[in-house]
């Protein structure tokens, strides 16, 4: 019994993050290109990773006057985006953001994104609630939030 | 009892199976008698072949450009819109990418971005947007109808989705392929930048460039 709670402890422990302990749902990675031209919707990237089943309902950030969760549909060679309302977070599953794929679309931005900047931005999950992350902006040539690390 | 019912089960099987590999070979033999006997055009297996480059178009210094002013150079074309937030970025900074890796032989290389919307990507739009990924792309734009006619060229298929959140209500989706042609202007191969690393794309042209 006692090995059992303990392994529950260690389990809970290392699915934590440091500030909020008790949390279900862990955004991490979220980065976004910089801006080629002004006023182009810009895409941003993260990884989603829940405990328990939960659900993102929304996304807001003050650079942008509206962002979009869209999924990327293939036809044959043609890419189309997709709007979707709300993204399912099955329990346990790493839901990750990249190019080519889903993204956060952020539209009506107020200013350019500059790289090696960071702005914030409010994630709503039905069961989790509201989630604010650092989005690092990244060159217009990154793929992904490790290069930056390396 | 039970072991003469398998038996017959089985012979019933063989006895399917015999009919089957007679009728496979029978419909084979036909096949391969029509497809010997008619001698089919190349053209008609492979779609690619008809690809062809051919445009005019305005390049983002606002010249007018046909695919002559291409010729002996290996190009690079991609057709894309710089309100595209995902794949465009995502693939001219990939092609940027394997320009990068030509070292000296970049200069027998045209690479060549031609917007697929022409009412916003103006030529001095598209020169501010290429020169951000790399100082070799050229940018093209034209009236919707060049546009057209040079995607019809290369088999690049586009259209516009009404998207009432997106800036001016409208949202392109293109094909993501990067086509290679020849010197001559003839198509060589097509690339898309989720198949192979920049790295594995630049030694893979710069082999067919030189001959291997
Ligand atoms: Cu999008
Ligand atoms: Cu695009």
């Amino acid at each position: 019994m006692m090995k059992i709670l303990i392994a529950i402890v260690v389990a809970l422990w290392a699915g934590a993050s440091p500030t909020l302990a008790e949390e279900s749902v862990r955004v991490s990675d979220a980065w976004a290109r910089a801006s080629v031209l002004a006023s182009r919707p810009v895409a941003s990237y993260l990884t989603i990773e829940s405990a328990v089943e939960d659900r993102l309902l929304g996304v807001t950030t003050p650079v942008a006057g509206h962002v979009m969760i869209h999924a990327v549909e293939k036809d044959g060679d043609v890419s189309r985006m997709k709007h979707i309302e709300t993204l399912e977070v099955p329990t346990g599953e790493r839901i990750t953001l990249a190019p080519g794929g889903m993204h956060l679309m952020l539209m009506g931005l107020q200013d350019k994104l500059s790289e090696g900047t960071t702005f914030p931005m409010t994630l709503s999950f039905e069961n989790a609630g509201e989630i604010t992350v650092e989005v690092s902006v990244l060159g217009i040539a990154a793929e992904g939030p490790r290069e930056v690390s390396e | 009892m039970t072991s003469g019912k398998t038996t017959h089960v089985r012979r019933i099987r063989y006895g399917l199976w015999f009919l089957v590999t007679i009728a496979a070979l029978v419909i084979g033999g036909a096949y391969f008698v029509r497809t010997i006997g008619v001698r089919e055009p190349p053209s008609v297996t492979t779609g690619e072949a008809a690809i062809r480059s051919e445009f005019s178009l305005i390049d983002h210094n606002g010249n007018r450009v046909t695919e002559a002013d291409f010729l002996g150079r290996w190009q690079l074309v991609f057709f894309g819109f710089t309100h595209c937030p995902d794949v465009c970025p995502t693939t001219l900074a990939y092609m940027a990418n394997v320009l990068d890796r030509f070292g000296g032989e970049v200069e027998r290389v045209a690479p060549i971005f031609i917007t697929v919307d022409p009412s916003r990507d103006t030529p001095e739009v598209m020169a501010e947007y290429v020169q951000a990924f790399h100082p070799k792309l050229v940018g093209l734009t034209g009236s919707e109808a060049a546009v057209a006619a040079a995607a019809q060229s290369f088999r690049v298929y586009y259209e516009r989705m009404e998207e009432e959140t997106a800036p001016d209500g409208y949202l392109m989706a293109h094909s993501g392929h990067i086509y290679l042609m020849t010197p001559e202007g003839r198509f060589e191969d097509v690339f898309r930048e989720a198949d192979q690393s920049a790295e594995d794309m630049a030694v893979d042209v710069l082999a067919r460039m030189n001959g291997k």
